[in-house]
Parts: C-alpha cells; sequence; structure tokens
C-alpha cells in the first residue's frame, strides 16, 4: 500500500457519491486543477462511512472540491494522521482545508518518493 | 477409508487454486486493505473466467444455472477461495456467484420473475433481514417486528432489524415478521423492496469485519402485498432455518481456507526469520504451535468433509453440520492467531493479511450461530431432548 493516495480522481457528483459504499476509511477532496484542498476521515461516529461523508461534502463542497478518493481502511486514523503527515513532508503546508490541525501535533514523516510540487 | 478425491475433484480443486493464484492474488495488490469488492468492469472479466469454467453459481441449483457440484465439491472449493486478504467473507470477491437468497428458488412463478432470476442475473443486491435487537440465535422467539393484515390486500409491517448486511445498497430483500402468535409458527417471511415508504435503512452497524457491513433496518408502517408473501403465513422460520442449515458447511469450509493460508505464511517465516542465532522453526515453542495449527486445520478439514458427505449422501446432517461450523469457526481463529503471534509486530500490521483474517475470524465465531448456540444444536441431538 502506498504511503500517498494515488487513485484517479473521481468526479464528485451524486451519482458517483452514491456508488460509495459505507465503509470506514478516509477520502481527499480536490479542485479542478487536482490541488488537494481537504484529507478526511470517515471513522466509527459516521452512520453511512465515506458515503455519509462525501454526501455531506457534497451538499457545501469546501474550497472549490470538485473531485474525491477515497481509500477503505480500517486504521482510518492512523491512515489519516499518515496523508497528512505526507502532504505536509511534500509541500510544507497543509491541504487549505486541515489548516485548522496544527501541524505540530502531526509529527514528522519522511517517506521516500516526491511528488511534482517538491 | 479412502479419503483421497476423485479425479474430478482434483481438477476442480487445481483449477480454482489457479484461479486465486494467477487472478486473485496479483489483483488484491492493488485494492485498499480493507476492501471487499472490485471494479465492476473487473467483476466481469472475473466472472468470464468462472463461467468458462463451469463454476459461476456456486449455491445455484443446476436448474437454475448452477454447476451441478455436491456439497464436498463445493467445500472444496470453498477451502481454496477464501486463500486471500478478503477472502473469509468475499471469497474471491464474488467471481463464483454464491448463495445470495437461496430462499427465493421457493417462491411462486411470478415471483421468481419479478425477484429470483434478476438477482441470478447479478442485476439486483438482495438482503436477507432475520436478526433483531432482541435477537438473532433463536429468531422463533426473538422475532417482534410485526405484520398485521389491512383488508384483503395488504400487510403493514412495524419493527426493527439489525446485523442486516447490506440492506442500505439492496433492491429488495426478505424480512420474516411475526403475523401470529409466538413460537416457530407465527412467523412470516415477506418479500419487501427498498424503495417502498416506510423502510429504512438508519446506519451502519460498524464492527470488526471489513466486509459486507451490517446495517440497521427501522421498519415503519411499511405496507407489503400479500402477494409477496415467501411461502406459507406462518411458514417463515422453516424458510430461515433451511438457508442458516444448508449455508452452515460452506461458511465453516470458508474459515479454513484462511486458515490454512495464515498457517502456511507461519511455517514458511519460522523458516527464514531468526532470533538468537538461530530460526524460529528450530525453536520448541514455535514448532508446537505450528503442529498445534496443522492438527486443528486436519480435524475441522475432516469434519467439515463428514458434513458434506452427508449431505450429498442425503442423510441428516444437522448435527455434523454444527460440529462443523464450531471446530472450523474456533480453530480457525486459534491458527490465525498462532500464526499473528509466529509473525511478531509483521502479524498486526496491515502490510499483511493476517490482521483482517484476525478481525473477521473473530466474528465467524459468532455470525451463523454463535459457537455456544452449536453445541446447543449438538446437546440436544445427541441427548435427545428439546433442552428447553
Amino acid at each position: 500500500m502506498a504511503v500517498r493516495l494515488e487513485k484517479p480522481w473521481i468526479d464528485l457528483n451524486i451519482s458517483n457519491v452514491a456508488k460509495v459504499a459505507g465503509h470506514l476509511g478516509v477520502y481527499e477532496l480536490a479542485n479542478k486543477n487536482d490541488e488537494i484542498v481537504y484529507i478526511g476521515v470517515a471513522d466509527a461516529t459516521s452512520n453511512f462511512g465515506l458515503r455519509e461523508k462525501l454526501e455531506r461534502e457534497l451538499q457545501q463542497p469546501r474550497f472549490g472540491a470538485c473531485q474525491f478518493r477515497v481509500e477503505i481502511n480500517m486504521a482510518y486514523r492512523t491512515r489519516h494522521i499518515e496523508l497528512l503527515q505526507v502532504y505536509f513532508y511534500d509541500r510544507n503546508k497543509l491541504p487549505v482545508g486541515n489548516e485548522d490541525t496544527n501541524p505540530n501535533t502531526l509529527g514528522r514523516l519522511r517517506p521516500g518518493g516526491s511528488i511534482d510540487q517538491r | 477409508m479412502d479419503f483421497s478425491l476423485t479425479e474430478e475433484q482434483t481438477i476442480i480443486v487445481d483449477m480454482v487454486r489457479r484461479f486465486v493464484r494467477d487472478e486473485i492474488l496479483p489483483l488484491e495488490m492493488s485494492l485498499d486493505p480493507d476492501a471487499d469488492e472490485v471494479p465492476p468492469e473487473i467483476l466481469t472479466q472475473l466472472t468470464t473466467k468462472t463461467k468458462a469454467m463451469g463454476l459461476y453459481g456456486l449455491d445455484t441449483p443446476p436448474e437454475y444455472g448452477g454447476p451441478d457440484i455436491g456439497m464436498v465439491t463445493r467445500v472444496l472449493i470453498a477451502i481454496e477461495c477464501s486463500q486471500h486478504r478478503a477472502g473469509i467473507y468475499v471469497p474471491c470477491y464474488g467471481a463464483f456467484g454464491g448463495a445470495r437468497q437461496a430462499q427465493l428458488f421457493e417462491a411462486t412463478e411470478a415471483q421468481k420473475e419479478k425477484y429470483l432470476y434478476p438477482m441470478l442475473r447479478g442485476e439486483k443486491r438482495v438482503f436477507f433481514g432475520l436478526s433483531e435487537p432482541s435477537g438473532g440465535s433463536d429468531p422463533a422467539r426473538s422475532i417482534q417486528t410485526r405484520a398485521v393484515r389491512d383488508g384483503n390486500d395488504h400487510w403493514v409491517l412495524n419493527g426493527t432489524k439489525l446485523w442486516i448486511s447490506g440492506a442500505d445498497r439492496a433492491d429488495y430483500g426478505l424480512i420474516f415478521a411475526r403475523t401470529g402468535g409466538e413460537g416457530r409458527s407465527g412467523v412470516t417471511a415477506f418479500i419487501v423492496e427498498t424503495n417502498w415508504p416506510g423502510f429504512n435503512v438508519s446506519r451502519v452497524v460498524h464492527t470488526l469485519r471489513s466486509a459486507k457491513y451490517a446495517t440497521e433496518i427501522q421498519i415503519d408502517n411499511l405496507r407489503v402485498p400479500h402477494e409477496n408473501i415467501l411461502g406459507e403465513e406462518g411458514g417463515g422460520f422453516a424458510i430461515a432455518n433451511d438457508r442458516l442449515a444448508r449455508q452452515r458447511v460452506p461458511y465453516a469450509a470458508e474459515c479454513l481456507g484462511a486458515a490454512i493460508k495464515a498457517h502456511e505464511m507461519a511455517v514458511e517465516y519460522a523458516k527464514i526469520r531468526k532470533t538468537f542465532g538461530a530460526s524460529l522453526s528450530s525453536r520448541q515453542g514455535i514448532q508446537w504451535m505450528l503442529v498445534e495449527n496443522e492438527i486443528d486445520i486436519r480435524a475441522a478439514r475432516l469434519l467439515v468433509l463428514e458434513a458434506a458427505a452427508k449431505s450429498d449422501k442425503g442423510l441428516p446432517f444437522r448435527t455434523e453440520s454444527a460440529i462443523a461450523k464450531l471446530v472450523c469457526s474456533e480453530n480457525a481463529f486459534k491458527v490465525v492467531d498462532r500464526s499473528m503471534q509466529i509473525h511478531g509486530g509483521l502479524g498486526v500490521a496491515k502490510d499483511l493479511p493476517l490482521e483482517r483474517w484476525f478481525r473477521e475470524m473473530r466474528i465467524r465465531r459468532i455470525g451463523e450461530g454463535p459457537s455456544e448456540v452449536q453445541k446447543h444444536v449438538i446437546a440436544r441431538d445427541i441427548i435427545g431432548s428439546s433442552l428447553r
């Protein structure tokens, strides 16, 4: 399993979100330029997991989000932290939608590989 | 006594084993660690291959297009199919078809046209709504969902169902409701469509299981046509019981497949991993764990095949299926636990499938009749009394 979520983006619309099952896991939102604007988590407090979270995102898309991708993962909490860490490692900042998270609380990750932005 | 496979069984086992090795394992490398399905186009590719093998629709009777295989062959296939990460609950990601709602084979012709055949064609998803917050092991007593006749044409249902797999994505399914008094004869099975007013899936019930998550259903003045009764009024318990008994044997065999794979991994790891200058496999403590794995697997295999063989001979096999389910689920859990222990830290990491098998195998000791209920069934048959 790659550290970075490297799946293709899916258009954030009613039809595509309806296909997402109610599993627990993590998700990323991107704008039309494929820039990640938010990294989210569907944990056990959600009644319908990833689908419910994406339905809410669809109702009020944040920061121009129009695409999404998900990862079904029961270790959703640590995976969410990892995705935030690797995003910070790649870009030296958090996604615009996650800026309320203090990066100092995340811990430092230095994975192999790189992205174009670094 | 000859325990060897027939030539046909040997060929089938070899075909399925190669299918898992060549198609499923490479595919799984690119899936999420807790995935329970593959993209539709991939599933189509896989089912094209299983149809070419003549093995699609494993639990579909031959007269409805399923393969003409006995229970022993079914068990052998189940053991092979489940030897991958998602294999316990989604063997080969549904590429071989699967049980789905076997009760619909008992439907009227009109019901079959509307509900059975679309399911068999893979066009519709179906759920099985038996368990309730009041209980699932003893449906004859625990079912409190009520169905009241409304005129000549309809019934009105009210109640709650819990632990119902896949109801949020199903098109229709079976709801068992009480139409009469207490006990078995008061339960009726209704075919219910999920878009009818009054049918509400209120939440996903998140558990240890990665695959086929459970849901809770709120039934609120759900109007069901009288023609949607499956079987007879008051005949619901017999329908439910038949399904539970029939599926128990392959269910047990699926536990065994994952256990076999976990044990193989543990043997290989023990050979290569060294501590304090010697391989784990040279340590008596590890050897005894591997021996216990081997014995647990062999014992479970013999018991599940015995149950399957009696089924094939048309003999009563209720006791044998209960023993098989009990032993397979309990032994498989112990095997996965030991295998995880042998792997050390790697055993609990998501890098390997062991942690998923450990979580999902724990549920196998409860689902489809908990171990304690299986013992109740066996004791009743041994002692010959009702134990009520």
